[in-house]
């Protein structure tokens, strides 16, 4: 059997999705003018831009959800699959520093950084996907969003978790996906990226989150919502309240996006946290937090639409014991959950600082939350006797066929990140001289990053996605691509 | 009046209840109680106190909250009666907050802004996704001594950077401190875009605007030398 957890039992979720119907219709939910129109003519009363969503309305756009959908490789092959309990990891995203692998303090990430953990997260397959991990700084602003999806797309053959932060670039993000997928109706057919838009809490849906839920179902891109009640801040500060909150946000942003375009992609997502109450911090790394994405993501699963979770990051400032204890305990645990996309991974600070060796360390947290859900299997007729009936009491269970014909589905085997050597002071393990977990880490980066190779882009189409960026970035003031080494204009 | 008096203005702060802080504000006018004297040796060592203790996280925000509530209710039924008096509870400042433009995030601002409050600044809020150009005018109307910018998102922080630009441009920039906060904005952040101070967290901003204060208190007679 595959172990699971879920944190509600029947007659409280069902409370859950009651209150949260009743939220959507009153006190309403705040949309912009951009979807005023599209709303109204469904029927929804719209009174000082709140908008009133009778129950009916919402029931018809969750049953017009599809409850499943595949992200693409670049080569065309289904490589993520979102919906029932398969669960996926990427690395968390829009941090603005990475921590530098030389001084161990942060830094304002570059174009060049971002590079790097594209290229670190292509060649580790715990990552299912990649994210626009970290917003450069050597970009100017205007260019950020769809600059780093460029350089996505540009070093990388994974499907992307992305997103847009203006009406205006969501636009020219399409056009990028569609130029490296051969078209729009190709990307529309097998989409590489999904988009995150989030509600401003509490139930907020602002212009340019609203203009995104509109364009991507209207592009058949598939869109993630990112609902993040702040629980005793901008929501209830009762775990329960803040996820009827966030199945309110989800609701109301997908009753606007299929209104758009009915049976368009989306997701039942966010990243809900508590507000610390005694520094007004948002812990993203806390049991609260995370026990708040399980609960918000089996509300999803309750009317069967895929999920999304914000977990494997850490309030910590370095790559340390807090950062491990964090990290893993919420990635088995959004494992056990069945969620299907968890983003988060390498993230410290609060998702202000990435970090390359974190993610190498939160790869191994996520192969063990892997081999878990995997769960304990009978492999053979028997259980153990047919293997004492050869050996007997002689213990020799390494010389049985079966040891060797089954060990490898029985053993997960962690990289050199994790110290397996022998007992303290053998053979260098847990000496003084005995390289730490960072060095470790570090390390692996380093031999992961130079075995890196740029997956092959058809001529036509890099050359297509290299002028398109050229183009764009002249408009943003950028003369020259960073991260991009054999283009200068 | 008794310090019993006094000491029950204190408590009503530290329990956060505005019922009884405005109930013993009304007393204390009926009573004849100078309301400057209500002020300085009821209230506002209740507030000090409440400070103190979340400095030393044996209260919490929600405490804080609650306590800066009934502040604001004993200072609704005093600030009337100084005016009579032609007087004024002494200003600790004047501070311009907002949430920086293409940012709608305002929690933290409003926590920033209610402290503020209760420890004696006059506080204009202009909201949020608020321009340079908007931080300029009220700097101007409302003869600030500090502006407050906040940003929660990594993206929207720059605008920081853009602001004091704005400032600058505007020639406004000697005449006010500066303070940035919000998720991922650091001390580093605020040095590099040439602003006054950083707070982490809410109390630290009233402990920054302070200090602000009375760093511009003792540089004005320099300056105006």
């Amino acid at each position: 059997m595959r172990p699971r957890l879920e944190l509600l039992d029947r007659p409280l979720l069902e409370r859950v999705i009651a209150e949260a119907l009743q939220l959507i219709e009153q006190p309403g939910v705040r949309v912009s003018a951009h979807v005023v129109d599209l709303l109204r003519a469904a029927g929804v009363r719209i009174d000082k831009g709140i908008a009133h969503m009778p129950e009916p309305l919402a029931h018809k756009a969750l049953d017009s959800v599809p409850r499943e959908f595949y992200l693409y490789s670049r080569d065309g092959s289904p490589a993520v699959h979102y919906g029932g309990d398969d669960v996926h990891f990427d690395p968390g995203s829009s941090c603005l520093n990475i921590l530098d692998s030389e001084t161990r303090r942060p830094r304002p990430a570059q174009a060049a950084d971002l590079v790097r953990m594209v290229q670190l997260a292509e060649t580790l397959p715990e990552y299912a996907a990649q994210s626009t991990a970290m917003v450069c700084n050597d970009v100017p602003q205007d260019a950020g969003d769809w600059y780093r999806l460029f350089l996505v797309l540009y070093y990388s053959s994974k499907p992307v978790v992305t997103g847009a932060f203006s009406g205006p670039s969501l636009a020219t993000m399409l056009e990028l996906l569609a130029l490296e997928s051969g078209g729009a109706d190709a990307l529309r057919q097998k989409p590489r990226a999904v988009f995150d838009v989030c509600p401003s809490p509490p139930l907020n849906w602002s212009d340019f989150a609203s203009q995104n839920l509109v364009g991507l179902a209207r592009a058949g891109v598939p869109a993630e919502i990112v609902s993040m009640p702040l629980a005793g801040a901008t929501a209830p500060v009762t775990l329960i309240g803040s996820v009827v909150q966030h199945a309110a946000e989800c609701i109301s942003g997908i009753v606007i996006h299929q209104l758009a375009c009915p049976g368009a992609p989306i997701v039942w997502g966010g990243a809900p946290a508590i507000f610390d109450m005694r520094t007004g911090v948002t812990s993203m790394g806390s049991i609260e937090t995370a026990m708040l994405d399980l609960a918000c993501a089996q509300v999803g699963k309750y009317f069967g639409l895929p999920t999304h979770g914000y977990l494997v990051n850490s309030d910590g400032k370095d790559l340390d014991a807090q950062a491990g204890m964090e990290s893993g305990a919420s990635a088995v645990l959004g494992a056990l959950a069945g969620i299907n996309m968890i983003s988060g991974a390498g993230m410290l600070d609060f998702v202000a600082c990435h970090s390359l060796e974190k993610l190498v360390v939160d790869a191994e947290a996520i192969a063990s939350a892997k081999r878990l859900i995997a769960g304990i299997e009978p492999r053979g007729d028997s259980l153990a006797t047919a293997m004492f009936a050869q050996i007997g009491l002689s213990g020799d269970f390494l010389k049985l066929k079966e040891t060797r014909a089954l060990f490898r589905q029985e053993q997960h085997f962690p990289s050199a990140v994790i110290d397996r050597g022998g007992a303290l002071g053998e053979n260098g393990s847990g000496s003084a001289e005995a390289p730490d977990l960072f060095a470790r880490a570090h390390t692996r980066v380093e031999e992961l990053i130079a075995s890196y190779q740029r997956p092959a882009l058809a001529p036509g189409r890099e050359h297509a996605l290299l002028a398109f960026a050229e183009r764009e970035a002249v408009k943003a003031g950028l003369h020259l691509l960073p991260g991009i080494h054999s283009v200068v204009a | 009046m008794s310090d019993a008096t006094f000491a029950a203005m204190r408590q009503s702060i530290i329990d956060g209840a505005p019922e009884i802080a405005a109930e013993l504000a009304q007393q204390s006018v009926v009573s004849g109680l100078l309301p400057l004297e209500a002020v300085n040796r009821g209230y506002v060592p209740g507030m000090q106190f409440v400070g103190e203790e979340f400095a030393q996280r044996r209260l919490f925000l929600p405490d804080m909250m609650a306590s800066a509530e009934a502040m604001r209710a004993a200072m609704d039924v005093l600030d009337p009666e100084l005016r009579k008096l032609g007087a004024e509870r002494p200003r600790a400042g004047v501070v311009v907050l907002g949430t920086v433009k293409g940012d709608i995030h305002e929690i933290g601002k409003c926590l920033v802004g209610t402290l503020l409050t209760a420890h004696g600044f006059e506080v204009h809020d202009l909201g949020v996704d608020v321009s340079g150009e908007k931080f300029a005018a009220a700097i101007r109307e409302c003869n600030a001594d500090l502006i407050g910018m906040s940003a929660l998102l990594t993206t929207t922080m720059k605008q920081q950077r853009t602001i004091v630009e704005v400032l600058e441009r505007e020639g406004l920039r000697s005449r006010v401190k500066i303070m940035v906060g919000g998720a991922p904005v650091t001390r580093q952040w605020a040095d590099e875009i040439g602003a006054d101070g950083y707070g982490k967290d809410a109390a630290s901003a009233v402990t920054l605007a302070r200090r602000l204060m009375e760093n511009a208190s003792q540089l004005a007679p320099a300056e105006t030398a």
